[in-house]
């Protein structure tokens, strides 16, 4: 059990100015899990893409079962039996299953005769992983978990035998990422080598066989997971020692700034997703919100910050009601101390072809201090966005660089920086380290305890449990719209976990 | 006249203004599944309509001038194909600019070859498109009601009108049970899926764009070889832009293109019969409002009154890999 199965030597890829991957050498071991993590915008998806032939390497080998292949296209990848699934999923979403399974492996010019052999083919892999899903849903209209079991599927259907995951826990709750994980076991003891990339150690720990870690586009080391530890890690991946859970005090409770009252959502769709919720924030406090991801928290959040009409109920914010169920101007609230750090930064948060610096005043643009009359400050703009950057460690620190080309991290530092820096009342936070590294994360738990010690009122929503305890100083759990309980951030993760998955809140209630 | 016969001229002719149509919004499909906007049909038509006329003008053969019809709008089609696929350019600047250039050459090669204001010589029967009549058309023309149906509706059209027709289904077929289909629609919406799955992006868009060639090539062999007897300047007189408002229309899918090709052709020849004759009740309608009216149902259904019209999601976007 000791050939390799990939190996890379000296792979070299540059994005115009940005160095992604420098020199990589990788050996990756037949029959293995190997874990590659490091920092947002280390290279791990880039490398990645290079090996499965979407990015070309401007130089470098690669190696697959110790013979030199060519890997000009996705194609040549395929032949070699590498399967990949992406960050951000290839599929087609108006397709059924079916025909994106099928897509690129249709066997012949007519559809009709691939069809009965890929439903049966379904079914098999089906059978063996346990990998259930309906070959005539439509993408669009399956959870992410499902479709990331398409993707899955889809490089099963083309034999890989090595299979590329970029990421694929950040989308899914803990009970599908477990599965996905029994999944991986099993396709290693049948001797497929995997290969995967997480931003969480916890599960480097509990599934890899080894490790590698990259820090700016170079490959520092690799190590034997058994031999090595979560502190190791990141800090191998930070390049300094890094807090993973972030100190902080008692809290110190005092009015009450944000007051929800029976507040029912509804979704385009009219179905009830946030049911009757009620709850006081206060200022000095954080109020974490835990919940599997689609049980109204997001809803939640839109209907509080104006951005989605609720059917019923009442907030105040400060004393003073906002008009939840009629019109609101988001504006309006910012003006009265509310800021608002969406869930989806990518299309809430910020313009992403915009400069740094012009997302950095998006909402606030009417500022008195970045304007001239009707003209915007220029100057004023960027010196303001420039002291950020440097407050907040945004990198690289260019406020003039289009936010596209900032990592996921650095784009949501740039959020934060711009809705905690106006010193807001309340501060409602969803999801802020989807997707972010340890180092970020790390500094963005720092600033938010640090606006609660401020004495500012917090609600953070998160499907990361273990950011809701080390952040709240209570915890209330959302299910199927409801909140079904409120714990202390002591209470034990399996104690949230049934409520999570509506298990006690169901004998809660019914009591 | 009985009301009765004013129906079935009045269908006869919609069919007639229709195939244009159902051929340019056919090939607008094409393009526009696989991601790429496609403005530029009128000005395919165009090139199209004139080298037919010319080529059959000096040839005597209109199947020489329908070949010619084919290339020339295909090499169009290639020169957006290259602007927007390759050099990843705009597709609007792109297809306003095919627009303009074939608009302003047809009446200068026109005027410069055959000098006749810009028009090609008129071409004699061999050199056009005749007419279809089935068996016994005569005979039963006279049988109420089906006569007059199976005489004047079926019998008696170009053999490019059956064409048109004929493409609805095939097209249909094409898209949605061939490899290729299913490639196209997939290179529309997520380009991404298709590269990774081995296939390739571009020259999946350039053989979506060779279609649209194709079947522009079919309309303006229409319009100057069966519909008039030559070219003239400016005959597509917007029917590029009446096409594509039928492909929004009916949502990019090939048998509502036919429906809505049907319903503005119709709007068309309506419009025509009307001249000069009021409308009881209503009295005179002024033609422009006629002839806005597909646009103006367009609107309407875009401002989502009709259903929900939604482009393919890669439209557009040329497919760029590396920032
Ligand atoms: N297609 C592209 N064009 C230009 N630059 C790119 C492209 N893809 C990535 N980059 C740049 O290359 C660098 C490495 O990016 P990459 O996506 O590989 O990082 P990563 O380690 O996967 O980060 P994350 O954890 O955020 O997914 C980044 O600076 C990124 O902005
Ligand atoms: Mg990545």
């Amino acid at each position: 059990m000791d050939s390799i199965a990939i190996e890379l030597r000296g792979i070299d890829k540059s994005f115009g100015p940005v160095h992604a991957n420098k020199n990589i050498n990788l050996k990756v071991r037949k029959g293995t899990i190997h874990g590659v993590i490091g920092e947002n915008g280390a290279g791990k998806s880039t490398l990645m893409s290079i090996l499965y032939g979407f990015y070309q390497a401007d130089s470098g080998e690669i190696h697959v079962d110790g013979r030199q292949v060519t890997i000009r296209d996705p194609n040549a990848a395929i032949a070699a039996g590498i399967g990949m699934v992406h960050q951000h999923f290839m599929l087609v979403e108006n397709f059924t299953v079916l025909e994106n399974i099928m897509l690129g492996a249709e066997e012949s010019q007519i559809l009709n005769k691939g069809i009965a052999k890929a439903r049966d083919e379904l079914k098999r892999l089906e059978r063996e992983y346990a990998l259930e899903v309906n070959p005539d849903a439509v993408i669009e209209e399956l959870p992410v978990g499902l479709q990331q079991r398409v993707e899955i599927l889809k490089a099963l259907y083309r034999r890989a035998d090595i299979l590329i995951l970029d990421e694929p826990t950040g989308v899914l709750t803990p009970a599908e990422a477990d599965h996905l994980f029994r999944v991986l076991e099993q396709l290693k003891s049948q001797g497929k080598t995997i290969i995967l990339i997480t931003h969480k150690l916890r599960e480097i720990m509990a599934i890899t066989d080894e490790v590698s870690v990259m820090r700016r586009g170079e490959m520092v080391a690799t190590r034997t997971t058994a031999e090595t530890s979560v502190e190791e890690l990141a800090e191998l991946m930070v390049g300094r020692r890094v807090l993973l859970r972030v100190e902080k005090g008692e809290a110190k409770p005092a009015d009450v700034k944000l007051s929800v009252n029976g507040l029912t959502v509804k979704d385009s769709r009219g179905v009830t997703m946030v049911d009757n919720v009620s709850f006081n924030l206060r200022a000095g406090e954080i109020v974490g919100i835990a919940g599997v991801a689609g049980n109204g928290q997001s809803e939640l959040l839109e209907a509080i910050s104006g951005i989605r009409r609720a059917v019923s109920g009442e907030v105040h914010l400060n004393g003073k009601a906002i008009d939840v169920t009629g019109h609101v101007d988001p504006r309006e609230l910012r003006d009265r101390g509310l800021a608002h750090v969406p869930e989806d930064r990518h299309h809430v948060g910020l313009v992403l072809k915009f400069e740094e610096c012009e997302n950095a005043i998006l909402g606030y643009h009417h500022d008195k201090r970045y304007l001239n009359g009707v003209f915007l400050n220029v100057d004023a703009i960027r010196k303001d966005a420039e002291q950020r950057i440097a407050e907040y460690d945004i990198r690289p620190p260019n406020a003039r660089l289009k936010t596209a080309n900032f990592s996921g991290g650095n784009q949501q530092k740039i959020v934060l920086a711009r809705e905690m820096e106006r010193g807001p009342d309340v501060l409602i936070i969803g999801q802020p380290t989807r997707g972010v590294d340890v180092g970020a994360i790390e500094f963005i738990h720092k600033r938010i305890i640090e606006m609660r010690d401020q004495g500012k009122a917090v609600l953070l929503v998160s499907v990361e449990l273990d950011e809701i305890r080390a952040l709240s100083d209570r915890i209330l759990v959302m299910f199927a719209g409801r909140v079904v309980g409120e714990r202390d951030p002591d209470a034990t993760e399996g104690e949230l976990g049934l409520l999570m998955a509506g298990v006690e809140g169901r004998k809660e209630a019914a009591e | 006249m009985d009301f009765f016969h004013v129906i079935v001229v009045l269908l006869e002719s919609t069919i007639r203004v229709s195939v244009p149509l159902i051929f340019a919004a056919l090939a607008g499909l094409f393009t526009e599944r696989a991601g790429i906007f496609d403005i530029g049909l009128e000005g395919k038509m165009l090139g199209a309509a004139f080298a037919a006329g010319a080529v059959a003008a000096i040839t005597q053969s209109v199947w020489l001038g329908l070949l010619a019809a084919i290339l020339i709008s295909v090499a169009l089609s290639l020169v957006h194909g290259y602007a927007s696929i390759t050099q990843r350019g705009n597709q609007i600047v792109s297809g306003v600019a095919i627009n303009f250039i074939v608009a302003g050459s047809t009446v200068i090669l026109g005027e410069a070859w055959f000098r006749q204001g810009g028009r090609t010589p008129a071409l004699a029967e061999g050199a056009r498109f005749q007419t279809i009549n089935f068996p016994f058309a005569d005979t039963i023309r006279e049988v109420p009601f089906i006569g007059p149906i199976y005489a004047d509706l079926l019998s008696g059209h170009f053999i490019l009108t059956y064409l048109a027709f004929a493409m609805v289904p095939l097209s249909w077929w094409i898209l949605y049970r061939t490899r290729f289909g299913l490639r196209l629609r997939a290179v529309g919406e997520n380009p991404g899926a298709v590269d990774t799955a081995g296939i390739s992006v571009i020259w999946m868009r350039y053989r979506a764009v060779i279609c649209c060639g194709i079947l522009c090539g079919f309309a303006g062999a229409y319009l100057s070889l069966a519909m008039t007897a030559g070219f003239v300047k400016g005959m597509t007189a917007g029917k590029g832009y009446i096409a594509l408002a039928a492909l929004i229309f009916a949502k990019w899918r090939p048998f509502n293109i036919m429906l809505a090709c049907l319903l503005f052709g119709f709007l068309d020849a309506f419009a025509i019969r009307l001249q000069g004759n009021p409308l009881p009740l209503i009295g005179q309608v002024p033609v422009q409002l006629m002839q806005a009216l597909p646009y103006i149902l367009t609107v309407i259904l875009l401002a989502g009154f009709i259903g929900k019209a939604i482009p393919p999601k890669a439209g557009g976007v040329p497919y760029v890999k590396e920032r």
